[in-house]
C-alpha cells in the first residue's frame, strides 16, 4: 500500500495577524510558519498504519509552496515519511484552492496512491476545500473530519468516525480513499534531531509548472476565484463592565440580555 | 447560465437545518440582484417536512431528490444527485450552508460543475461586473478577506451559519421530483451508523446559546453547575482546551483552533481568560458574556457584558435568575 500526504505550510497559530501594505497578503515579516496543524494528524496517522502493517509500502508527503516550505517537509519526513515532492513555482502562487487541488491531482493521478490523508482545512485560509476537491479529481471516495479510522475486518477498506454535530458519522469506505483529519487522532510525535538529520538525506523531488504535463488545462478548468482587500476583523463594540454585588450583577446581566441584546 | 440562484437545503432525518432556512436570505437578496429565481433542492429520503420547512422560507421553485440509498449523508451519492439538480437549473450562484455537510460537499460539486467556490462567507453581492463578490473571515477570525469569483462561470459559496437570520414567506413553490440516478462507484462509501455523542445535552455546533468553562472550574464536577445553566437555556455545554486537557470535559466540546469553530447567538465564557486560541473558536458569536475574577482577562475585551466576579458565586445565582423568567 502506498501512502500520500497531502501538507501545507502555514503561519504559527499564536501569529499576531498584521496586514501588508498592499492589503493581498498579510505582513509575513518575522512569522513562524510552521506544518499546518491539522496535517500533522494526517502525517501522524500514516506512520501509525506502517508501524501497525506489514503491507505500507510507502509514505510520501507532498507539499504547494515556496522555497521556504521545504522546512515544513523536512519535519514530516522526519516524523517518518520516506520520500517527498515539492511543488514550487510562481504559477503555482496564484492558483485558489480547487486549482491548487488540480495542480495535486495532475501530479498524483499516475502515482498509485491507495490512501491520502491530508488535514481538514488549513488554518492560515481555511477554506477546507483541498482534501474533498482531490478526492474528486482523482475520482476516489473521501471522508471528511475524521477522529477515528481503522481497517475493516477485509482490509481492503477502512472504518472511519467522522465529526458531524452531535454525533459520529461511523463511515466504512473502500481504497483508494482520500481522509481529512480532525483532532482526536494521534497527536504529531516530536521530530527527534537524529530524525531531522536524517530526514535531509531523504528524497525530494521538485517539480516546475513546466514537469507537470497538463498544468494549464488542468486547472483552467476549475475555480479562479481571487482573494483580495484584507481586513482587520469587524471591531466589536466595547462591552459593559456590570459592576456591584454578584447578585445585582446577575438581575442587570440577564435584564440586558433580555432588553438590549434580545438574546434569551 | 440562468440567473437563479440555488440553495442546498440541508435535512436530516426530513428536518430541515436552521442554516439552510438562514441561507434563503442572501439568495432572495442576490436573486433580486440578477432577476432570477430562487430555486431550493431537498436531497434524502422522506422528505416532504423538509421540503415544507423550507416552502414556508419563500423560494419560488422546490426540487426534490428522494430515495432510499439517500437516506443518510454519503459524500458521494449526495455529489451525484445535488450535481444533477444544480445541472438541470444551471444556476448563476449556488449556496450551501457551511455546515459539516456542507463544506464536505461543495468542493465535490464545484469541480463537477466546473465552478468557482468561496467557503464559509459572511457577506455576499453581485459585483457591478456581474460577478459574486463575498467576504470570508481568515487566519481563525484574525483577519477578513474580500473574493470575487469569476463571472463567465458558475459561483458556489457555503454561508457561515448563525449570519442571516431565516425569512419567512408565502409557501406554495412549485415542487418538482427528480429521480436518483446514482453514478457508477457511488456505493464505496456506506454509512453504518450516527453515534451520538455527548448525551442529551446539545453539541456546541448545533445550539444558540453556549455556557462555556475553562480551567478555573477546577474539575469535572464543578461543571455541572454550568449544565444545570445550559438545562435551563436550552444550551450547548462548551469548554477550552485548558479544560479539555486536564479532562475536565471530552474534547468534542471543545471551543477553539483545534476545538470547533462556532458561531451561536450567546456565548458565556465562564472562567476563561481568552486564549487566542479559544478566541479563534468563538469570536463570531453574536452576544458574548464574560465572568472572570481577573479584570484583566482578554475575554473582557471582546465581550459585550462583563461581571468581574468569582464564577461559582455567578452561574448559581444566573441559574436562579433565568428560572424565574417567563420564557
Amino acid at each position: 500500500m502506498k501512502i500520500l500526504v497531502v501538507v501545507k505550510q502555514v503561519p504559527d497559530s499564536t501569529t499576531v495577524i498584521r496586514i501588508g501594505s498592499d492589503g493581498k497578503d498579510i505582513d509575513r515579516a518575522g512569522v513562524k510558519m510552521v506544518v499546518n496543524p491539522f496535517d500533522e494528524f494526517a502525517i501522524e496517522q500514516a506512520v501509525r498504519l506502517r508501524e501497525t502493517r506489514s503491507d505500507v509500502e510507502s509514505i510520501t508527503a507532498l507539499i504547494v509552496g515556496p522555497a521556504q516550505a521545504a522546512e515544513a517537509l523536512r519535519t514530516v519526513l522526519a516524523v517518518g515519511a520516506n520520500d517527498a515532492i515539492h511543488l514550487e513555482d510562481q504559477a503555482f502562487d496564484q492558483l485558489d484552492d480547487l486549482q491548487t487541488a488540480a495542480l495535486i491531482a495532475a501530479v498524483v493521478k499516475a502515482g498509485g496512491y491507495d490512501l491520502v490523508l491530508a488535514g481538514k482545512q488549513e488554518i492560515d485560509l481555511d477554506s477546507g476545500q483541498l482534501g474533498p476537491a482531490l478526492a474528486e479529481l482523482l475520482d476516489i471516495p473521501h471522508v471528511g473530519v475524521v477522529t477515528k479510522l481503522e481497517f475493516a475486518d477485509d482490509g481492503k477498506s477502512l472504518v472511519a468516525n467522522r465529526r458531524i454535530e452531535g454525533a459520529d458519522e461511523v463511515v466504512q469506505v473502500s481504497l483508494p480513499a482520500l481522509i481529512t483529519c480532525e483532532k482526536g487522532l494521534g497527536e504529531m510525535r516530536y521530530p527527534s534531531l537524529p530524525n531531522l538529520m536524517k530526514a535531509k538525506k531523504k528524497p525530494v523531488r521538485k517539480l516546475t509548472a513546466a514537469d507537470v504535463p497538463g498544468f494549464a488545462e488542468a486547472t483552467a478548468g476549475v475555480g479562479g476565484s481571487t482573494m483580495h482587500t484584507l481586513e482587520p476583523p469587524p471591531e466589536r463594540p466595547p462591552g459593559k463592565i456590570l459592576d456591584g454585588e454578584p447578585d445585582e450583577a446577575v438581575r442587570e446581566l440577564v435584564r440586558l440580555l433580555r432588553e438590549e441584546a434580545k438574546a434569551i | 447560465m440562468t440567473n437563479d440562484i440555488f440553495i442546498f437545503a440541508e435535512q436530516r432525518n426530513d428536518k430541515l437545518h436552521p442554516a439552510a432556512l438562514q441561507i434563503v436570505t442572501p439568495a432572495k437578496a442576490l436573486a433580486e440582484k440578477t432577476g432570477g429565481q430562487v430555486v431550493a433542492c431537498v436531497i434524502g429520503d422522506a422528505i416532504d417536512n423538509a421540503a415544507t420547512a423550507i416552502d414556508k422560507a419563500g423560494v419560488e421553485r422546490i426540487i426534490t431528490i428522494s430515495d432510499p440509498s439517500l437516506a443518510m449523508y454519503s459524500a458521494l451519492r449526495y455529489r451525484t444527485a445535488l450535481t444533477a439538480a444544480v445541472q438541470k437549473v444551471d444556476p448563476k450562484v449556488t449556496l450551501l450552508p457551511a455546515t459539516f455537510m456542507g463544506r464536505d460537499l461543495s468542493p465535490r460539486v464545484a469541480v463537477r460543475t466546473k465552478a468557482a467556490l468561496a467557503t464559509d462567507v459572511i457577506e455576499l453581492q453581485i459585483n457591478d461586473g456581474g460577478a459574486l463578490d463575498v467576504v470570508r473571515p481568515i487566519y481563525n477570525g484574525k483577519a477578513t478577506c474580500h473574493v470575487t469569483l469569476p463571472a463567465d462561470r458558475p459561483a458556489i459559496a457555503s454561508v457561515r451559519p448563525n449570519t442571516f437570520a431565516a425569512p419567512s414567506g408565502a409557501g406554495g413553490a412549485q415542487r418538482e421530483a427528480l429521480s436518483f440516478e446514482p453514478a457508477s462507484g457511488d456505493e464505496r462509501i456506506d454509512v453504518k451508523e450516527i453515534a451520538k455523542t455527548g448525551g442529551d445535552i446539545k453539541d456546541v455546533t448545533e445550539a444558540d446559546i453556549i455556557v462555556s468553562g475553562g480551567r478555573a472550574l477546577k474539575n469535572e464536577d464543578n461543571f455541572k453547575i454550568l449544565f444545570d445553566l445550559a438545562k435551563e437555556l436550552d444550551a450547548a455545554v462548551g469548554a477550552s482546551r485548558a479544560a479539555c486537557d486536564a479532562g475536565y470535559q471530552p474534547h468534542t466540546r471543545q471551543v477553539g483552533l483545534t476545538g470547533k469553530t462556532v458561531t451561536p447567538k450567546l456565548y458565556f465564557a465562564f472562567g476563561i481568560s481568552g486564549a487566542i486560541q479559544h478566541m479563534a473558536g468563538m469570536r463570531g458569536s453574536k452576544v458574548i458574556v464574560a465572568v472572570n475574577t481577573d479584570p484583566e482577562a482578554p475575554m473582557f475585551r471582546v465581550a459585550d457584558y462583563g461581571i468581574v466576579a468569582d464564577l461559582f458565586k455567578v452561574v448559581p445565582l444566573l441559574t436562579a435568575e433565568i428560572k424565574k423568567l417567563e420564557r
